[in-house]
């Protein structure tokens, strides 16, 4: 099989496609989280100013799950099939919540009436909180693997998804958005909304450590093939080991009132714990429960050698320039929010 | 109960449907946009900054609902239809992946500036923003043109495995990106996209000028619209001929449908209006005898491949659909030719903002461009069937094999309650936008902006 670097292409495809969904982890991670705090703020002002943080890069954040999706698609058409056909209800539920996601942030503003806002508010709200938690249910339930028969069909029923570590997951993805969204948030803001938010970014914190020390003991318990990696290279270990330490930062500086570097920090747990998953389930991408032989491997699930290549081609073009206009984009709106005629 | 095929291409149908009222009337405006804005930096006169923003704010709203069932389009694939993912990944994949990270992000990356930049960039960094998104959004349209017409006419591939297992491989990239019907396709969707756009700005100016508002920037909004559309709709009457053209020589079976012709041996005239009786296997109305013939061969007289030519199995079924949805939108592509020009001599003669009725004509003319759009989709996809990839894959075997009829009966009531509600909402914001108008710069506001020396009056 032809390698780059040492690597072969499945591999590589394995990597572009895990960079893809921690790239949409790091960046819609916090626009969704400041979603799942809407309701927190008040005042009709602080929602103005929380909806104009997010305002003109949310859209761009979202272009991370579309190239994610393409990119399985391309590169691991098999699997791509299986994952959402498997979980035909819960996406059918994360792509209704998606359209009321948009259309909260874009219709909100439109109309000056309470009620309407208010409605909007909540649909903002509630859309961001249950894309969150099914994007963590879904993950859950891959990281333990489900029931796949020889043929490679899913043989298990919706209630198969209602786990406990499934929902333990769902939980604490909820929670590293809330409190990634919650350092943004206070980054972004100043005054009264500002002193609001270090409680709230306070709270989300212990929070998400509770949440991280409960899924690392019960995935250390009870998912024990997320561990044979792990145990056959020690030296992986460093990673949980930073893994500890990056939440123990954030908690520093935040509260040191360093929010950037916060921001850096819950930024790269959310990457530590998609590699951490990564290294878990190579080279199998989907892990059958019914039996580890039924199982699918990058190599059984990727398209061919020559597709692969030129999509690593256009995957080199094209990354570079979705990273120039996007921190084109960040840049021409740094610093703190403030209303215009404009804003939302 | 329907079965899970049936149900799953209503839902695709329905879905796609809807999303396909959105991106054309981007791309359309995206190019308008980039006109009124060029103006706007060319001479200096408030009205153009007044209608870019105007239209700006609309194409926020059209966007964002594109976008929005545009992600629904990207995931049904694995969700609805597994083994088609599998079948076509190498392939179809490689095109939405490559839609998503040269065309959506530029589109997504800049609209951001576009909304929100007035005061935060330069006016050339703007401008050159609305350049980027109206490219962002051609892009996007060419590669999911590309996607699909690999399935109308597949190129660049060989197969690989056998029953279900068997799946397309690439086996020459720019053969598979540029195969027989790309280029005829993504014009002929492209200029539809512009003319939708077209007839959306002119719609609306008309309507100011209906109701005497905001007289000075409803006629510049309709002359950016009438430039767009004359020569679009020209354009669309080559590129479909064009389209006919490569339809006739690589699916003869579709192109039989659209004419409801039958019998390979005969002479195939081109119908005005018609209907094809299904049962008898029979075509009856006004028509030009010969003139398909003539089309596809340069005369008159020579047979044309019928709908016999095709094992019964494999060739559409809905004739009558496909025939009457392709000649909708042709007889609405001629309409157009004709409104545009009449518009274009009126204005000339420096007659066409008093024509009442002309006026009123074209506040109803937007529907027009979106209905040849849906109906010449219908044709082209219908036309295809029983194959999802021509001659290779049917539609019957693409579906997903895990998924049951009672998860397509919740989706698609979900979806058609969710698009149903969207609907309304987007109606209903779009005729306030309409209402509350152009944000119209005073003249104090005007003699602080450096552009801004002459008078808007003139633009007359």
């Amino acid at each position: 099989m032809e390698t780059i670097l040492g690597l072969d292409l499945p591999t590589w495809w394995f990597l572009v496609i895990g960079g893809l969904i921690t790239g949409y982890g790091v960046l819609d991670g916090f626009d969704l989280g400041a979603g799942a705090l809407h309701l927190f703020f008040n005042k009709e002002e602080s929602r103005r100013l929380a909806l104009n943080a997010i305002g003109p890069v949310w859209d761009g954040n979202e272009v991370w799950l579309v190239i994610a999706g393409g990119a399985l698609f391309a590169g691991f058409p098999l699997v791509y099939g299986i994952i959402l056909s498997t979980f035909y209800i819960p996406f059918m539920l994360f792509l209704v919540s998606l359209i009321f996601r948009a259309i909260s942030i874009e219709f909100r503003s439109k109309e000056p009436m309470r009620w309407w806002r208010k409605m909007w508010d909540i649909s903002y709200m509630v859309s961001s909180v249950v894309i969150t938690l099914l994007l963590g249910l879904i993950l859950g339930n891959l990281i333990q693997g489900i029931p796949i028969n020889a043929h490679q069909e899913f043989t298990g029923d919706l209630l198969t998804f209602f786990n406990p570590y499934a929902i333990l997951i769902a939980v604490t993805t909820l929670s590293l958005f809330m409190l990634h969204g919650a350092i943004y948030l206070v980054m972004k803001t100043e005054n009264r909304l500002y002193t609001k938010l270090t409680v709230l970014v306070n709270n989300c914190s212990k929070f998400f450590i509770l949440c991280f020390i409960l899924t690392s003991m019960a995935t250390l318990i009870y998912i024990p093939h997320m561990t044979h990696e792990f145990k056959r290279n020690p030296a992986l270990f460093l990673l949980p080991l930073l893994a500890v330490l990056t939440v123990l930062n954030i908690k520093r500086n935040i509260d040191g009132r360093k929010y950037f570097i916060a921001f850096i920090f819950s930024s790269f747990i959310t990457a530590i714990l998609l590699i951490l998953f990564a290294i878990g389930l190579y080279p199998r991408i989907i892990i059958s429960t019914t039996d580890p032989a039924f199982s699918i491997s990058i190599y059984k699930a990727a398209s061919s050698e020559k597709s692969l290549k030129i999509m690593l081609l256009i995957a080199c073009i094209g990354t570079p320039l979705v990273i120039a206009y996007s921190t084109f984009v960040f840049w021409t709106f740094r610093g703190k929010v403030k209303l215009n005629e404009m804003s939302y | 109960m329907p079965s899970v095929e049936i149900l799953s291409r209503i839902q695709f149908a329905f879905t796609i449907a809807f999303h396909y009222i959105y991106p054309p009337l981007s791309i359309g405006l995206g190019l308008c946009l980039v006109i009124m804005e060029g103006l706007y930096l060319k001479t200096g006169l408030a009205v153009y900054k007044d209608i870019t923003r105007f239209w700006i704010k609309v194409f926020a709203l059209i966007f964002g609902i594109g976008v929005a069932t545009g992600i629904v389009m990207e995931f049904e694939f694995g969700t609805n239809w597994a083994t088609y993912s599998h079948y076509v990944g190498d392939i179809f994949g490689s095109a939405l992946a490559a839609e998503g990270i040269f065309a959506f992000a530029l589109e997504s990356g800049f609209l951001g500036i576009l909304l929100f930049g007035w005061n935060r960039v330069s006016k050339g960094v703007h401008y050159f923003s609305t350049i980027m998104v109206a490219l962002g959004s051609i892009f996007s349209a060419l590669w999911i043109v590309i996607a699909n017409s690999w399935q109308q006419t597949p190129a660049g591939f060989r197969i690989e495995g056998e029953g279900m297992q068997a799946r397309a491989v690439v086996t020459d990239f720019w053969v598979m990106v540029s195969n027989p019907s790309s280029a005829d396709r993504f014009s002929h969707v492209i200029i539809g996209s512009f003319l939708a756009g077209a007839f959306l700005v002119m719609s609306v100016g008309a309507w100011y000028i209906l109701k005497r508002q905001f007289v000075t920037h409803a006629q510049a909004m309709f002359k950016v619209g009438l430039r767009v559309a004359a020569v679009a709709a020209l354009l669309q009457l080559f590129t479909g001929h064009r389209s006919a053209e490569y339809v006739s020589e690589y699916q003869p079976a579709k192109l039989a449908a659209m004419e409801g012709h039958y019998d390979s041996s005969a002479v195939a005239d081109m119908y005005l209006i018609g209907w094809v009786d299904q049962k008898k296997e029979r075509t009856v109305g006004l028509k030009i005898p010969g003139g398909l013939s003539f089309l596809t061969h340069g005369d008159f007289k020579a047979p044309v491949k019928g709908l016999h030519a095709t094992p019964v199995n494999d060739r559409p079924k809905a004739v009558n659909f496909v025939f009457q949805t392709y000649h909708l939108m042709v007889t609405i592509g001629m309409t157009l030719i004709g409104l545009t020009l009449l518009a274009a001599i009126l204005l000339w003669k420096k007659k066409l903002f008093n024509q009442r009725w002309l006026m009123t004509v074209f506040v109803f003319a937007v529907l027009l461009p979106q209905i040849a759009n849906q109906a010449g989709w219908y044709a082209a996809e219908v036309g295809r069937q029983p194959w999802v990839v021509y001659g290779l894959l049917r539609t019957s075997d693409a579906l997903s094999k895990t998924v049951t009829a009672q998860q397509v009966i919740f989706s698609l009531v979900l979806f058609t309650l969710v698009y149903a509600l969207l609907f309304v909402l987007f109606l209903f914001l779009l005729h306030r936008k309409i209402q509350h108008g152009p944000d119209v710069t005073t003249n104090e506001e005007e003699e602080s902006d450096e552009y801004s020396k002459r008078n808007i009056a003139q633009i007359n």
